[in-house]
């Protein structure tokens, strides 16, 4: 068979403090019909840059610097606009990671499907529409027939990114480029969207680029994965020949990420330190969205609280924290019972109840230092001023493992991801707190560095036994920390008790499809997972 | 600072001149002007000279002299106005924010009534009735434009008010001034600077107007806008004196508002 797409040799470089720095570096990749390559990698590895770079396209301050980009025989690098608009659509198309963000919300998604077919003149709109209803079908939407003539908010999340697979489908491009489709969606959605990409590459014979920094998922899909960072390939390889033996060392890394951590054993006899009791909350006054949590955190545990968006959890943190009033039930924290709002909360209650956030960059003030961020809590809880407060500062920092004469003066917005989130645990430290309610603190940040949170968090709890209220949708962190796990659905608890009980059969139902819808590092796993719910609901 | 002012544009640079020449000139008017401010010392409405740098006025006071008081009349008042209607506006606005709930209804309620009627009217009737003193028109003014301000203020308040870094600070337990002046302001003063360069035109402008209309600032203190009123029947004659103190408003106008834009640049995150 021909290469579909030969890539030779791609510089891509990116305007940045004003001169031109690469970006993609010597990169060279074919793909062949019904081919689907897998690129992996952390964020800034120059993954989606290279699918796009697959059009011919380059983000807005990038351009293509040198090297040749073949697409059945069209050179691309350096082609007219003209010429690379006819190719788009028509040869290759492109799904985005962010398909709510990718539709028109005021188109009904069909008309959005026939858009470029009628306007690339391939089609006659109700030749699309019909097309749309057999794609939609295929890709295992319900009421294909109907589905279209609504509008995108009216579809979910996983829908949304189906239908979009479908408007990529829509010219019957023979390269389609996948940009993370399913890293935004829940682990249960996210078997929906596979099975939809898979039915189209394997049974229509495309030829595919799947980026993703997830390599579990990539496993199931792709035939090959090419490993990507810094811009450079690392490793490229058969899919069950590099997760079984990888060359590389990074490559090693990326797939020891989701092997779990030691864990200490706690106490059962320590006291528990929040018990919350029959409690429910509402956001409108009537239609309670949680009800009768029943919850106990002990000292130095860790207790993950488990559930797809829109289950409750982070409700559930707000009730805890104040920012919500409970309606009824009762909140007890070290023995005592915290008042429902905010408000009217001690200091003391404040300090011991702390907080750390899913996005680091909107957690910390972009106008603030480190040491404002870590001395402001010192000072507002303890007093501390001065030379006394720049050493505990700095004491902080070293606990985080940030070299606080590098660190101590920036500005928040000089920092990483995973740096900005450990400055988010040391104001959360420097409260010398008892609980920390950690609101997904991983899921914004790449794999490895999430890793590093992680560790740091339970190196931390092993040294201070603080306790942990963690929320999370991603199974694999809950197995990896967790001492006890808490599974919410529709607002209600469905099963908690220890990590080992719940993870072990007998599950509850829903339990059981949470926990088989984590991709496993085996290229198989799809394959037989949707045989088994094929035969089970057939 | 200095690095900021450094990579500036021609644009920015050229408004920066002209506001700083104003601003010398307002500051050391007494050192600069010929004459006294209020000295009639010549005919009416003589031409240029050696003696009358832009000639004389309507009852033979030096023009250039007026000017040059004018300046620190004007631009003192506009600031001084400016920079109340921004406290009080701002202060308001992040209350308004934060506060939510009845605080914020009951002074944007407010806020509204007072903007249902057209300012320059509004201005002009408590001007009428509490007379044109110098502290009337700074209070009226501010109030005024304070409403403008309280509303962007507000906005952006709001939009700040939701990152979780103001949760963070509330879940500490720290009072309202303190989310106001560590996490919301430093975070809003791009919009505000731009906007505070903007009112600052509009309250001269104002000023101006009010002056012309004879409800501003009161002879014989100069000021730019009284200076047009009082001229304007030169220019029955062919005489441009009227056209001078004008042109001077638009330029330190234009001025200003090429600083403003250069703010608006920065602040809009667009470095190219």
């Amino acid at each position: 068979m021909s290469n579909l797409l030969k890539i030779r040799n791609l510089h891509i470089e990116g305007f940045y403090e004003n001169q031109w720095q690469p970006i993609v570096k010597n990169v060279s990749l074919e793909l062949k019909r019904g081919e689907v390559l897998g690129l992996i990698g952390e964020s800034g590895a120059g993954k989606s840059t290279i699918g796009l770079a697959a059009m011919g396209y380059t983000r807005q301050g990038c351009r293509l610097a040198s090297g040749s980009i073949d697409l059945e025989g069209t050179e691309l690098f350096g082609a007219s606009d003209e010429d690379l608009r006819l190719i788009r659509g028509s040869k290759v198309a492109y799904v985005a990671q962010s398909a709510a963000a990718s539709f028109n919300p005021s188109h009904r998604v069909i008309r959005q499907y026939a858009e470029a077919p009628v306007h690339h003149g391939l089609k006659s709109y109700k030749e699309a529409e019909e097309e749309a209803v057999e794609l939609y079908r295929r890709l295992f939407l319900p009421t294909p027939e109907k589905i279209g003539y609504r509008f995108p908010h009216e579809l979910s999340g996983g829908q949304l990114q189906r239908a979009m697979v479908a408007m990529a489908m829509s010219c019957e491009p023979d390269i389609i480029v996948f940009d993370e489709p399913t890293t935004a969606l829940d682990v249960t959605t996210q078997i929906e969207v596979l099975a939809a990409v898979k039915e189209i590459t394997e049974k229509m014979n495309k030829a595919a680029l799947y980026i993703t920094h997830d390599l579990a998922v990539v496993a199931q899909v792709a035939h090959r994965i090419m490993v990507l960072r810094n811009g450079k390939m690392v490793e490229e390889g058969e899919t069950r020949r590099l997760i079984k033996n990888p060359k590389e060392k990074y490559t090693r890394d990326l797939l020891n990420v989701r092997k779990s951590m030691d864990n200490h054993e706690i106490d059962p006899s320590s006291d528990v330190i929040l018990n919350i009791n029959n409690v429910a909350a509402t956001y409108t006054g009537h239609d309670n969205v949680i009800e009768d949590i029943d919850l106990k955190v002990q000292r130095g545990q860790t207790v993950a609280l488990v559930g797809e968006s829109g289950s409750g959890k982070s409700t559930l943190a707000r009730v805890i924290t104040g920012l919500l009033p409970r309606t009824t039930g009762d909140i007890s924290f070290l023995g005592q019972s915290l008042s429902t709002t905010l408000k009217q909360r001690k200091k003391d209650d404040l300090r011991r109840l702390q907080m750390i956030y899913q996005m680091p960059d909107t957690a910390l003030n972009p106008r603030h230092t480190v040491r404002k961020v870590i001395g402001r809590p010192l000072k507002f809880y303890f007093g501390l001023k001065g030379k006394a407060a720049e050493l505990r500062i700095r004491e902080l920092l070293e606990k985080i493992e940030l070299n606080p004469d590098a660190y101590i003066d920036r500005l928040t917005t000089e920092l990483s991801g995973g740096e900005k989130q450990r400055i988010c645990i040391a104001r959360a430290l420097a409260a010398e707190p008892e609980l920390i309610i950690c609101d997904e603190v991983t899921s914004a940040l790449d794999q490895l560095v999430a890793e590093g949170i992680l560790n740091l968090l339970q190196d931390l709890q092993n040294k201070t036994d603080v306790s942990y209220l963690f929320i999370t949708h991603d199974l694999a962190t809950v197995k990896a920390i967790a001492d006890k796990i808490v599974i919410m659905l529709q607002g209600k608890i469905v099963e908690q008790g220890e990590k080992k009980k719940v993870l072990s059969p007998p599950h509850h139902t829903y339990t059981d499809k949470l926990l088989a819808s984590v991709p496993k590092m085996d290229p198989d796993w799809l394959d037989t997972l949707l045989e088994e719910r094929a035969s089970t609901y057939l | 600072m200095f690095k900021l002012i450094k990579q500036s544009p021609v644009s920015a640079r050229i408004g920066m001149l002209i506001v700083g020449l104003n601003l010398a000139v307002a500051l050391f008017a007494p050192l600069i002007a010929p004459y006294e401010e209020t000295g009639v010392v010549g005919d009416v409405w003589e031409t240029s000279s050696s003696a009358f740098l832009l000639g004389t006025d309507h009852i033979g006071r030096d023009l250039f002299t007026r000017m040059v008081y004018g300046a620190r009349n004007t631009i003192a008042l506009s600031f001084t106005i400016t920079g109340l209607s921004f406290f009080m506006g701002v202060f308001m606005g992040f209350v308004a924010a934060v506060k939510k709930g009845w605080v914020d209804q009951g002074i944007s309620r407010v806020v509204d009534i007072i903007m249902a009627f057209p300012t320059l009217i509004f201005a002009l009737m408590v001007l009428s009735i509490m007379g044109p003193s110098v502290p009337t028109l700074i209070f009226t003014i501010a109030i005024l434009d304070s409403t403008r301000v309280f509303r962007l203020s507000r906005a952006v308040a709001m939009d700040i008010e939701v990152l979780e870094f103001v949760e963070a600070a509330r879940l500490r337990g720290e009072g309202l001034w303190w989310i106001i002046r560590h996490e919301i302001l430093p975070n809003a003063m791009p919009p505000l600077m731009a906007e505070f360069g903007l009112r600052f035109c509009f309250v001269f402008l104002f000023i101006a107007a009010l002056s012309f209309l004879g409800l501003g600032l009161q002879p014989p203190l100069a000021d730019w806008g009284g200076m047009v009123r009082e001229n304007a029947g030169a220019i029955n004659f062919g005489i441009l004196i009227p056209l001078i103190p004008a042109a001077a408003i638009a330029v330190l106008t234009v001025g200003v508002n090429l600083i403003v834009d250069w703010f608006l640049h920065l602040s809009s995150g667009l470095h190219e």
